[in-house]
């Protein structure tokens, strides 16, 4: 698995809650995120780091959204 | 009430955020180190299994590499520390607002009025370890007992990853058997004075007679012995509490050693420039000038001197600093390594006794200066003014210089 960073458009509302609207693969790919299913702080225990982690569902398939403080990145597997 | 302390330690703190940070490390023979070519190259941290090959923390890496052939070498990457540290603290203050930080990796912790919110102190220290665990992916070992001695104690005996508990009934028996220099205040020197006396153990220290401990070590036998039995009763410091600044000081190693009073000069002119803006940011000026010198030999002596006005002027400062210097420095060897420290500090708007014969428009006009290259610094980049002669320098290294805060005195 490889660190990936990633571009991610998001959503703040009023209250201040980020939502991650869609994410930009590096290839310039952009996919929406249907869903976030679960926001909570963790670290990458694949590809290393820690942050907030958004579990979210894009195109049917669950993955891990992570947000350093810095930057957004993902858990990319090779042929994804 | 009895109370209840934790003492928290990150494990191996350096090394585990770099395998951390990049898992490929994990489970190798890891060495966190500075670079060789500024002549820092000695080990900082090691992980489990360099610990395993014998790399002990502050020996050069040719030596480190010679036990374990193996060893990964990684640069340092101190604001990734600082950040993950903080990350660390982030958890304790979900318990307790009583916190208090012991260098970057450490922190006692007390507990006793989050107990009913939170569970006993073990429940506390096990949801601590696991939330570290899975939020930061890092480890860390808690003690848990009645003083902040025991506490630090019990966070060395189960490492990594663990939870060691001391209550009042066991702690003769699980620590009284430990060697005296594990404790706290047994530093290499007391250590050594204790075993002339035939005091090996904790044990050994506790059951020896007090008057007779503090006649031989003085006031820090009284405290050692009051350690040793369990009645420590100093605080717990709470969260954002700063002990007061005693002394400002900036050292770096040269990248290469210093043959001539003009290089000092030069290094000891941009290291005032630090101690300066540090002293302004605190609001402080010094009374004192104290300097640093380590030849390269690793010799190293250390030279002070009273200001006849305080002040916070870097061109002052650096004055003092050479002056003293020049003074007591016999050149019989170069120069390697030296510190500018501004000492007896006092507030910035303290009033200060003048004399007749000193001019102090002259340094009114000098700190006037100064002040304003500092502001020109913040402003504009610390490339925007400097001295001519710092143009070419190339003996002082490009990057931080040595700024860390060192853990006080616990029990003060």
């Amino acid at each position: 698995m490889r660190k990936v960073y990633v571009d991610v458009t998001l959503k703040q509302d009023k209250y201040g809650t980020i939502v991650p609207l869609t994410v930009t693969w590096e290839d310039g790919h952009r996919f929406d995120i249907d869903r976030v299913l679960d926001v909570r702080r963790a670290a990458s225990t694949k590809v290393g780091g820690a942050g907030v982690r958004y579990t979210v569902r894009i195109l049917g398939r669950e993955t891990y959204l992570f947000d350093d403080g810095e930057r957004w990145f993902v858990e990319a597997k090779d042929g994804f | 009430m009895e109370r209840v302390i934790l003492h928290s330690d990150l494990n191996a703190c350096y090394a585990s955020i770099e395998c951390m940070l990049n898992p490929a490390l994990k489970n190798k023979p890891v060495a966190v180190a500075g670079s060789v070519e500024n002549r820092h190259g000695i080990i900082l941290a090691k992980s489990q299994q360099a610990k395993e090959c014998g790399v002990k923390t502050g020996e050069p890496v040719w030596q480190a590499k010679g036990k374990c052939h193996d060893l990964i070498v990684v640069e340092p990457h101190f604001d990734e520390y600082i950040k993950y540290s903080s990350m660390v603290r982030d958890i304790y203050r979900r318990y307790t607002d009583l916190i208090e930080p012991f260098g970057l990796d450490e922190a006692w912790l007390d507990v006793t009025g989050s107990q009913r919110l939170f569970g006993n102190g073990y429940e506390i220290a096990e949801n601590i370890r696991e939330t570290v665990r899975y939020e930061l992916g890092l480890t860390v070992s808690i003690g848990v007992s009645f003083n902040k001695v025991f506490a630090k104690l019990g966070s060395d005996l189960k490492k990594p990853d663990a939870v060691t508990v001391i209550t009042r009934d066991e702690f003769k028996e699980k620590l009284w058997k430990l060697p005296a220099s594990e404790m706290i205040g047994v530093g290499r020197s007391t250590s050594e004075k204790l075993k002339k006396f035939g005091i090996h153990t904790i044990g050994d220290l506790a059951n020896c007679d007090r008057d007779w401990i503090t006649k031989q070590l003085g006031k820090c036998g009284t405290e050692l012995w009051t350690f040793a039995n369990g009645s420590d009763t100093s605080r717990v410091k709470p969260d954002g509490y700063r002990t007061p600044i005693k002394s400002i000081g900036h050292g770096i190693t040269c990248s290469a050693d210093l043959v001539d009073a003009t290089e000092v000069w030069r290094v000891f002119l941009s290291l005032s420039q630090d101690v300066h803006r540090r002293l302004t940011g605190y609001r402080l000026k010094a009374c004192g000038v104290q300097i640093t010198v380590k030849d390269c030999n690793l010799f190293s002596r250390q030279f002070q001197k009273k200001l006849e006005i305080p002040t916070r002027s870097a061109s002052e400062i650096a004055k003092a600093a050479i002056d003293l210097f020049n003074a007591n420095y016999s050149w019989n060897y170069d120069v390697r390594a030296v510190t500018v420290r501004a000492i007896d500090l006092i507030e910035s708007d303290a009033p200060a006794q003048l004399d007749f014969f000193t001019d102090t428009s002259k340094h009114e006009k000098m700190q006037k200066i100064d002040d304003t290259v500092l502001e020109l610094r913040r402003r504009f980049g610390k490339n925007a003014i400097f001295n001519a002669c710092l143009m070419q320098e190339e003996k002082i290294p490009h990057g931080n210089p040595e700024e860390s805060v060192m853990p006080m005195r616990m029990f003060r």
